[in-house]
């Protein structure tokens, strides 16, 4: 057991301080994802700054797309994820906001970094990290969601295009977006996951019709994708005919791991922990009272489990021969259904005024914890339910029987 | 950077794994429970004394190996998942890291000593530091001490025990005084030997430093919360493997119940929550070792949190293996006692809890 990187990642990690403290209380305007961040943000401070312009602030200094090439529009240095997680930990420390994520970035970049020809390379990715071209991901269907390879959305070559009929659902972002990376059925005949292919749609491409999906929350986050003779180049293809699930499948394994940050639980159990020194209930502070403090120990306990569980999968990456397999496959459940738990706490100890929500009287953070609570009953379900997820656990992780299979009716 | 165990911890693991599975099988430990092989308990512990485990500890200046507090969770792990009726916590780790605490020079000289060469074995007694039950109190005065000390850890066969009072001052008592009455007490779990002490005038030696005291001795109530954490996982990660087993062998509905999402799904939960306390716990034992104004906290948490996960672990292994799980026969329910008592010693998962939401100033 060894903790210290070394006197080269204690000088980098000083730099980030550094840079920290000159944008202590920075507000990011304009990004996708406003209700979230208003929580995570200091509404007293006046520091404002769009998203596109903190991404290049943050590019640069290479805090962001630190190993994305510079020809790309990345900062251009190696892939180093220990330098990835001190920018990760101090940042959550010191309330700084991330660089902008989102699908393009998260999921598309990095098939695109792997599997994409050059000049889709030169073309996508430099806009999409700089956000001056939005991506969504068209994978779900209404019949096609954790049996996702049945997807049916047909895609037909008709000379030097691709004929695409068929609609996707639960695309975030579509409306604002430019571009789909879409999984279409182009070969009907093959066998189910052998039939797919990686298209990259332009979003104004006549006959796509958008409707927005209003979910819990009340955001319209999500969207039904319609599609009727959509007609793309045939160029716009990610990887040969028919290997569009190997190429989703390259991301969608990142998608899993991605979810849950530690260093962003941690900070969040202390917003927690916040709240319920300002929140009273008969004059008496919430945490004082021994049935909420029970509940704040139990969750901690989970979080300090989850912090360190971070340490170990980084040092798995950093050193070889240490499994862990199963301990990368439960992290998606675990860290959602512990998210989960830990809001369903800020709103009980909130009481009747944790049910306020929009622009009430009495509203707490605004209205953050409630809307939390609901986003992340979203992401125990999206990107491989908690069921899928114990599935994969069982099957690849502890190695049992697959439930055999039932003839289609 | 690195985080785990290194390859001499893990073979090390692995040496005593071999080990209880030759020596301690479930057929012996059945038999002791049923009352026949008596010495069957000081046979396990001479063989683990033969690998060392007793100077694990302690510095090579006394004899000992010198080795961290993280090479004992990994020790105390392989016993739990052996569920090896051997004395390791109180006798090897607790009394040992008391000693170097706040033991004076010849204190020592004189038990560690002992210790590594296998002739002084220690009994612990810390409870009535962390809850009294049933009056049980101890009194120093003038070198004698009196009262009773409830719940004794790996008391068997013990030469001394040592005894904390209700303000966490340590001393040491012989296990021959006469004024020292040793009451047995039977436990769920028969692995692990528990005594009640009654001591009317027995003579008392105080651990002989300045650093015998309070601050102290919390700190071995943590380090004593994180071996029995390390030793509830390995017990725990025992009772996954044998649902995984048993589910794959055992058929109904012409097919292996291990193939129903029912009960894969009771598995892989289990399996989500036991794999983050392996990180816990060995963080935690990193803390004790190099970073002390974490090491409260984590530990803390490693107690409360490994200790309700294992106690989930136990109660749906179980309910995997059906009606055999509930059956004497299989054995499956010594792993689930041991983890059923080591929820309780040196503190309850709530006690533990309101323990450190305390000491975090909330």
């Amino acid at each position: 057991m060894n903790l210290d990187f070394g006197t080269e990642y204690d000088s980098f990690r000083d730099e980030v301080r550094e840079f920290c403290d000159r944008y202590k209380g920075v507000q990011v305007t304009g990004s996708l994802f406003q209700y979230l961040e208003a929580t995570n943000s200091n509404s007293d401070d006046e520091l404002k700054i769009s998203v596109q312009e903190w991404q290049k602030i943050l590019i640069e200094k290479g805090y962001f797309a630190r190993h994305i090439p510079k020809e790309f529009g990345g900062y251009g240095g190696e892939l180093d994820i220990v330098k990835n997680s001190i920018i990760n930990e101090e940042f959550s420390k010191a309330k700084i906001p991330d660089g902008a994520g989102g699908q393009g970035i998260d999921f598309l970049i990095p098939t695109l970094l792997e599997m994409g020809t050059d000049e889709q390379k030169q073309r996508y990715i430099k806009p999409a990290l700089h956000l001056d071209e939005i991506w969504c991901q068209g994978y779900s269907e209404p019949n096609a969601g954790s049996d996702l390879a049945s997807l049916q959305t047909k895609g037909v070559l008709d000379g030097d295009e691709w004929v695409i009929n068929g609609q996707k659902i639960w695309t975030s972002t579509a409306k604002y977006a430019q571009m789909m990376f879409c999984l279409v059925r182009t070969e009907p005949d093959a066998p189910k996951h052998k039939g797919i292919s990686y298209l990259l749609i332009p979003m104004d491409t006549p006959g796509i019709e958008i409707r927005p999906l209003v979910d819990m929350t009340l955001d319209a986050g999500f969207n039904e994708v319609f599609f009727t003779d959509v007609r793309i180049p045939a160029t716009n293809i990610v990887g040969k005919r028919g290997q569009g699930w190997l190429v989703a499948n390259k991301t969608l394994v990142h998608e899993r791991g991605s979810l849950g940050d530690p260093a962003k639980m941690v900070s969040r159990f202390n917003k927690l922990v916040e709240l319920m020194k300002t929140e009273t209930i008969d004059g008496q502070r919430a945490i004082d009272k021994p049935v909420y403090r029970d509940r704040l120990m139990k969750i901690q306990g989970k979080v300090l489990a989850l912090k360190a569980h971070g340490l170990r999968l980084l040092s798995a990456r950093l050193n070889k021969g240490q499994d862990v397999a199963l301990a990368t496959m439960i992290v998606k459940l675990y860290g959602t259904e512990m998210r989960y738990e830990l809001e369903s706490l800020a709103i009980d100890v909130m009481g009747e005024l944790g049910t306020l929500y929009e622009d009430s009287p009495h509203l707490r953070n605004g209205g953050g914890w409630q809307y939390a609570y609901m986003y992340y009953l979203g992401l125990i379900i999206g990107g491989g339910t908690s069921q899928i997820q114990k599935n994969i656990i069982s099957e690849r992780g502890l190695g049992m029987p697959k439930e055999p299979k039932v003839k289609e009716a | 950077m690195y985080f785990g165990l290194s390859e001499e911890q893990q073979s090390f693991q692995e040496i005593i794994r071999k080990f209880l599975e030759d020596e301690a099988t479930i057929d012996k430990i059945k038999l002791f429970n049923k009352g026949d092989l008596a010495d069957f308990p000081e046979a396990m512990h001479k063989g683990l004394l033969e690998l060392g485990i007793n100077g694990l500890i302690i510095p090579e200046q006394y004899g000992g190996l010198g080795l961290d507090i993280l090479f004992a969770t990994a020790v105390s792990q392989s016993l739990g998942a052996g569920v090896a009726p051997s004395p390791f916590i109180g006798s090897y780790v607790l009394a040992p890291y008391a000693i170097l605490q706040a033991g004076s020079d010849e204190q020592k000289e004189k038990y560690l000593s002992g210790i590594s060469e296998a002739k002084i074995k220690f009994g612990v007694g810390l409870t009535e530091y962390i809850a009294s039950r049933d009056n049980a109190e101890i009194v120093f005065e003038n070198g004698k001490i009196n009262g009773r000390a409830l719940f004794v850890i790996d008391a068997a066969n013990a030469t001394h025990y040592l005894i904390s009072d209700s303000s966490g001052i340590l001393s040491i008592i012989n296990s021959n005084d006469p004024g020292l009455e040793i009451i047995n007490l039977t436990t769920v779990d028969k692995t692990t030997s528990v005594v009640e002490l009654k001591m009317n005038n027995v003579n008392a030696e105080c651990l002989d430093s300045p650093e015998n005291n309070s601050d102290n001795t919390q700190r071995l109530v943590d380090l004593g919360r994180l071996m029995i954490a390390a030793d509830s996982l390995g017990a725990a990660q025992v009772m996954i493997d044998k649902a995984v087993e048993y589910s794959m062998q055992r058929k109904q509905f012409g097919r292996a119940i291990g193939s129903f999402q029912a009960v894969k799904h009771m598995c892989a939960q289990m399996a989500a929550d036991l794999e983050p306390c392996y990180s816990l716990i060995w963080y935690s034992a990193h803390s004790m070792d190099h970073i002390p104004e974490e090491s409260n906290l984590m530990a803390s948490h490693s107690k409360a949190h490994v200790s309700d996960v294992a106690s989930y672990i136990a109660k749906t292994s179980t309910e995997v293996h059906g009606g055999m799980g509930f059956t004497d026969e299989l054995g499956l329910h010594y792993w689930f006692k041991r983890i059923g008592l080591n929820r309780q010693l040196l503190g309850g998962v709530d006690t533990v809890r309101e323990e450190v939401a305390d000491s975090q100033g909330f």
